[in-house]
C-alpha cells in the first residue's frame, strides 16, 4: 500500500475536530469546557488554512499567515473570555453557562 | 450730506435696544429711563438736524434750481446679494415725506420716552415690573419705524415693516401675565401678518415685472449730473415697458400689485375689514398706544401709499382703479369707526376708533388726489393730516394715560367731572379735542380742511360723506371730553386720594404737544411736502372751510347739550335707535364675524378634518407600524432565551442551510 | 522508507487528533478535557510540521500549548474543583449535540467529496519558507506584506491585556 498524502487526508481529521467542537459547544455546561470546544474549532480552521495553502498555492504564504494571526487572535480571545468567566464565577459561584442568562429578553 | 448722522439715527436706537435689553436688569430703573430718554432725545436732535438740512439748507442735492425738492439717497448698502439682478439693500432715502416722518417719529417717541418715566410707576413711585424691558422695546420700535420711513427699497421697507409689527406685538403684550393683553397681542400679530401676506405677494409681483426693488427706480428719474439724486414723478411707471400687455390672473398687473400692497397697508393702518386688532391693542401701556397705535406705526400704511404714489398715479392714468379702491376703503372705514366711537365706554377705545377714522381720512385724501386738481392737493393734505394727527392724537392718548393713571380705570364712568382736579390735563385734552374737531386755528382745522377741499375737487359724494364723518368726529370727541371732565361731580371714594395732575415728566410732554397741536397748522406744508417736490402755496377754500367749521361747531353744540350736565337725553337717544346703538356699541359685530368665520367655518370645516386625517390616517399608519413591530417582537421574544447554546445552535442551523444549499447548487450545476 | 514513515506518522497523527478531540469534549472531568485539548493541539502542530510549516508548528506549540492551555489550567483551578465530575448530560441535549455535529460533518464532507478532484492531489514540492522570508513579509508594507494586520494585532493584544485586567479585577466598591 503506497498512497500519496493528499489534501483530503488532512481535511478529514480537521473536519472531525470541528464537529467535535460543535458537539462540545452545544452540550457542555461548564463555560471553560465550552471555551475548550471553541479552541478545537478554531484550531481546525487553522489547519484548513495551512492545508489549502500548502496544496493549492504552494509558492505563497498567505494561508500560513492567516493561521498565524488566527492563533494570536485565539490567544487574545481566550484571555478575555477567561477574564469574563472568572468575573461571572465570582457572581454566581459556579462556571455553569445557564447562569449566564442575563441576555434574556 | 455725510452719512454719519443718518447712520447714527438708525444705530442709536438699535444700540439702546441691545444695551437696555441685555444689560437693563443690571441698571436701576431710574437710570434705564434716563439713558433711554436721553438717547432718544439725541436721536430727535439728529432728526431735526437732518430735516432742517433737507428742507432749509437749499443744498443742490435737496432742491433743484426751480425750487423742486429732490430725493437723495444718503447711503445704500448691499445687504443680500442673491444674484447680480436681485440685490437687497439697506439704505437711507431722504425726501420730503421721509424727512417729515423723521421729525414726527422722533418727536413723538421722545415725548413718550419722557412721559413713560412718570407713567410706568404707581402713585407711590414704585416702578413697573419690566421697566427696562419696556424701554428696550420702545427703542426697538423707534429703530424699526425710522428704518421703515427711510427705506430706499420696498424690501427694506418690508423688513422694517415686520420689525415694527414685532415690536408692536411685544409692547401690546407687555403685561404678559394678563390674558387679555396676551390675546390682544396675538390678535394684532396674526391680523397684520395676514395682511402682510398680501403685501409680500404685491412686492413680489411688482418687483418681478419691474425688475427692481428700489423706490427711486419705480417712481423717480435720476437728476442729470448728480449721484444718488432723483426727481419724483417724472419717470413714474416708465419702468413698465408695456403696461397694457401685462396682466396677472386676468387683471391689470399694476392694479393687482398695488391693491395687494395696499392690503398690507390696510392691515397696519387698521382699515376695514382688518381693523379689528387696533381697539384690542389698547391693552398695551398707554404710552405705547400713543406712540405706536396712534401716531406712528398705524400711519405706515398711509406712508406706504404715499411712497408708491407715482405708481398709483400711473395706474390711474392707465385706467386702473387702485386709487378708487383706496378711497372707498378709506371712506367706509372712516364712517364706520366714527359711528362706533360714539358709543364706546373705554376712553382708550374711543381714541382707538378715532384713530382708525382719522387714518381713513388720510387714505381718502390720498385716494382722491389727482393731478388735475390743485396739483395733487390730496397728497399734500394727507401728509399734512398725518403730521398734525400724530401730534394731537399723541396728545390725546398721553392725556388719556394721565387720566387713567390718576383714576386707575379706563372707563369714563369712573371719571366724570375731573376738570377741577386735573387742570393741566383738562386744558391740554381740550386742545387735542379742538384740534381733532377741526376748529380754527387749531392744527386739525387746516389739515382737515385741505382734505375736504381735495375731496370736493374730486367727487362731491366723497366730500359730503367725509364732511359727515368730520361732524361725527367733533361730536364723539366732545362727548368723550364732557363725559370725562364734566357731566357730574367727581366722587372721591373713601380712602383714596383725590385725582391730581401727574408729575412733570408726564405733564411736560402734554404741554409741548398741546402747543404743537395748536400752532402746527400754520406750517406752510405745501412748500415742504408735495407729491413731486414742487412747492406751492396753500389757499384755504373758504367755502369748504366755513361749511366744515359750521358742521364742527354744530356737532360740538350738540355734544354740549347732551353731555355737559347729567341729563336723560343720551338715554333717550339710545332708546330712540336701540338697534343702531347696539350695533355701534358692539362694533357692528366684526369681531363676532371673525370669530364665526375662524371658529365655525375654518376650524370646523377645514382644520378639524385635517386634524382628523393627521391623527387617524397619518399617525395611524405610523402607529400601526409600531404596533405590528411590537406585537411581532412579543411573539418571537422566546428566541431571545439568554441561553448561549441555543443561539449557537440556531446560528449553526442557519450556517448549515446556507452551506448545504451552496454545496447542493455546486453539486448540481458545476 | 521516507514515504512510509510519513504515512505512519500521518495515521498516528490523524487518529490522535480525532481521538483527543472526541475525548476533550466528552470527558466529564474538566482538567482532563484541557489535557486532551493540549494533546490535540500537539497533534495539530505535527500536521504543520508535515506540511513543511515549521514556524507555524513552533508557534502552535509555543502559543497554544504553552500559553493558552496554561491559561485554561489556571482558570480551571480558579473556578472549579478539579476532581469533580460535571453533571451527566441529558439524553436530549446529547442528541442535539450529536445531530448538530453530524449535520456539519455531512454537509462539509459532502462538499469535500464533491470537490474530490480538486483536493485529491499529491502534495506539491515546496521550499521550506525560512525565517527571513517570514520576518520580511510580516514587517513589510509592500505587496504580500502583513505590516498592517501585524500592527492591528499588536494593538488588539494590548487592548486585550488591559481589558482582561479591567474585567477580571475585583471591584472594591461592590
Amino acid at each position: 500500500m503506497n498512497i500519496e498524502l493528499n489534501a483530503l487526508m488532512f481535511l478529514i481529521p480537521s473536519l472531525f475536530m470541528f464537529c467535535c467542537g460543535i458537539y462540545g459547544f452545544i452540550t457542555r455546561r461548564n463555560m471553560i469546557a465550552i471555551l475548550i470546544s471553541l479552541e478545537l474549532m478554531l484550531n481546525s480552521v487553522d489547519i484548513n488554512f495551512a492545508v489549502f495553502n500548502r496544496f493549492l498555492f504552494p509558492g505563497q504564504l498567505d494561508g500560513m499567515f492567516f493561521s498565524l494571526f488566527a492563533i494570536a487572535l485565539a490567544a487574545a480571545e481566550t484571555a478575555i473570555a477567561i477574564a469574563i468567566i472568572i468575573n461571572a464565577v465570582r457572581l454566581s459561584r459556579d462556571a455553569d453557562v445557564k447562569d449566564l442568562s442575563k441576555m434574556k429578553f | 450730506m455725510e452719512s454719519l448722522i443718518p447712520v447714527l439715527i438708525l444705530a442709536l436706537p438699535l444700540a439702546m435696544f441691545l444695551i437696555l435689553g441685555l444689560f437693563g436688569n443690571y441698571m436701576s430703573h431710574k437710570w434705564a429711563g434716563i439713558i433711554g430718554t436721553t438717547s432718544m432725545g439725541v436721536v430727535m436732535a439728529l432728526c431735526y438736524f437732518v430735516a432742517y438740512q433737507y428742507f432749509f439748507s437749499g443744498a443742490p442735492e435737496f432742491v433743484d434750481a426751480d425750487g423742486n425738492r429732490l430725493q437723495f439717497i444718503v447711503f445704500n448698502q448691499d445687504w443680500l446679494a442673491l444674484y447680480e439682478k436681485l440685490v437687497i439693500r439697506i439704505g437711507f432715502l431722504l425726501d420730503p415725506i421721509s424727512a417729515m416722518m423723521l421729525v414726527v417719529i422722533s418727536t413723538i417717541s421722545f415725548m413718550v420716552h419722557l412721559y413713560s418715566n412718570g407713567y410706568m410707576r404707581d402713585h407711590h413711585g414704585v416702578w413697573e415690573k419690566g421697566f427696562q424691558r419696556f424701554y428696550a422695546f420702545l427703542s426697538l420700535f423707534s429703530f424699526s419705524m425710522l428704518g421703515l420711513v427711510v427705506a430706499t427699497n420696498i424690501f427694506q421697507m418690508y423688513i422694517f415693516w415686520e420689525l415694527v409689527g414685532a415690536s408692536s406685538y411685544l409692547l401690546i403684550g407687555f403685561y404678559y401675565t394678563k390674558p387679555s393683553a396676551v390675546s390682544a397681542s396675538k390678535k394684532a400679530f396674526i391680523v397684520t401678518r395676514f395682511a402682510d401676506l398680501g403685501f409680500l405677494i404685491g412686492i413680489l409681483i411688482l418687483s418681478f415685472y419691474t425688475g427692481t426693488f428700489n423706490f427711486t427706480d419705480m417712481t423717480s428719474a435720476p437728476v442729470a449730473g448728480m449721484d444718488n439724486v432723483y426727481q419724483v414723478g417724472m419717470a413714474a411707471g416708465s419702468i413698465f415697458q408695456n403696461p397694457a400687455t401685462m396682466s396677472f390672473l386676468g387683471g391689470s398687473l399694476l392694479t393687482t400689485a398695488l391693491i395687494l400692497i395696499f392690503i398690507g397697508g390696510m392691515g397696519k393702518s387698521a382699515m376695514m375689514p382688518l381693523h379689528i386688532w387696533l381697539p384690542d391693542a389698547m391693552e398695551g401701556p398707554t404710552p405705547v398706544s400713543a406712540l405706536i397705535h396712534a401716531a406712528t406705526m398705524v400711519v405706515a400704511g398711509v406712508y406706504l401709499v404715499a411712497r408708491l404714489f407715482p405708481l398709483f398715479m400711473f395706474n390711474e392714468a392707465n385706467g386702473g382703479f387702485a386709487l378708487e379702491f383706496v378711497t372707498i376703503v378709506g371712506a367706509i372705514t372712516a364712517f364706520y369707526a366714527a359711528m362706533v366711537a360714539c358709543t364706546q365706554l373705554d376712553i382708550k377705545r374711543v381714541l382707538a376708533f378715532s384713530t382708525i377714522s382719522q387714518i381713513a381720512f388720510m387714505m381718502v385724501s390720498l385716494g382722491v388726489s389727482r393731478e388735475g386738481y390743485h396739483e395733487n392737493l390730496g397728497y399734500m393734505a394727507g401728509m399734512f393730516h398725518l403730521f398734525t394727527h400724530a401730534m394731537f392724537k399723541a396728545l390725546l392718548f398721553l392725556g388719556a394715560g394721565a387720566l387713567i393713571h390718576a383714576v386707575g380705570s379706563n372707563d369714563y364712568t369712573a371719571m366724570h367731572g375731573l376738570r377741577k382736579y386735573m387742570p393741566i390735563t383738562h386744558i391740554t385734552f381740550l386742545v387735542g379735542c379742538l384740534a381733532i374737531a377741526g376748529i380754527i386755528p387749531f392744527s386739525g382745522f387746516f389739515s382737515k380742511d385741505e382734505i375736504l377741499t381735495a375731496c370736493f375737487g374730486n367727487n362731491i359724494v366723497a366730500y359730503v360723506w367725509m364732511s359727515l364723518v368730520a361732524g361725527l368726529t367733533a361730536f364723539y370727541m366732545f362727548r368723550l371730553y364732557y363725559l370725562i371732565f364734566w357731566w357730574k361731580e367727581h366722587k372721591v371714594h373713601e380712602g383714596h386720594h383725590a385725582p391730581h395732575d401727574q408729575p412733570w415728566t408726564m405733564t411736560l410732554p402734554l404741554i409741548i404737544l398741546a402747543v404743537v397741536a395748536t400752532f402746527a397748522g400754520f406750517i406752510p406744508f405745501g412748500k415742504l411736502v408735495t407729491w413731486n417736490g414742487e412747492p406751492y402755496t396753500i389757499h384755504i377754500n373758504w367755502t369748504v372751510a366755513s361749511i366744515s367749521l359750521t358742521i364742527a361747531v354744530l356737532a360740538i353744540a350738540l355734544a354740549t347739550i347732551m353731555y355737559k350736565k347729567e341729563n336723560p337725553l343720551p338715554a333717550k337717544m339710545k332708546n330712540a335707535f336701540p338697534n343702531l346703538w347696539r350695533w355701534c356699541r358692539n362694533r357692528f359685530y366684526w369681531d363676532e364675524l371673525y370669530m364665526f368665520i375662524t371658529h365655525k367655518i375654518i376650524f370646523n370645516g377645514i382644520c378639524s378634518p385635517i386634524a382628523w386625517f393627521d391623527r387617524h390616517i397619518i399617525d395611524g399608519t405610523m402607529d400601526a407600524f409600531a404596533t405590528v413591530t411590537n406585537k411581532a417582537s412579543y411573539a418571537i421574544r422566546g428566541l431571545q432565551s439568554g441561553k448561549l447554546q441555543n443561539y449557537v445552535l440556531v446560528y449553526l442551523i442557519g450556517a448549515l442551510i446556507l452551506g448545504g444549499g451552496t454545496v447542493a447548487i455546486m453539486f448540481l450545476f458545476f | 522508507m521516507d514515504q512510509l514513515g510519513g504515512q505512519i506518522v500521518y495515521v498516528v497523527v490523524a487518529l490522535a487528533i480525532m481521538a483527543f478531540s472526541v475525548l476533550a469534549v466528552t470527558t466529564r472531568k474538566i482538567l482532563r478535557s484541557a489535557t486532551f485539548l493540549l494533546f490535540a493541539l500537539f497533534a495539530t502542530a505535527v500536521i504543520y510540521f508535515m506540511l513543511d510549516y515549521q514556524f507555524l508548528g513552533g508557534v502552535q506549540i509555543a502559543v497554544y500549548a504553552g500559553g493558552i492551555v496554561v491559561l485554561f489550567v489556571f482558570a480551571i483551578f480558579l473556578t472549579s474543583h478539579p476532581g469533580d465530575n460535571s453533571a451527566k448530560l441529558t439524553s436530549r441535549k446529547e442528541l442535539t449535540g450529536i445531530l448538530a455535529g453530524l449535520a456539519m460533518l455531512i454537509v462539509c464532507g459532502w462538499a469535500f467529496l464533491d470537490r474530490c478532484t480538486t483536493f485529491a492531489k499529491a502534495m506539491p514540492e515546496m521550499k521550506n519558507p525560512d525565517m527571513s522570508v517570514i520576518g520580511n513579509r510580516l514587517l513589510s508594507s509592500g505587496e504580500g506584506g502583513y505590516l498592517l494586520p501585524f500592527e492591528a494585532i499588536s494593538v488588539l493584544l494590548l487592548a486585550c491585556i488591559i481589558g482582561g485586567i479591567v474585567i477580571a479585577r475585583k471591584r472594591t466598591n461592590d
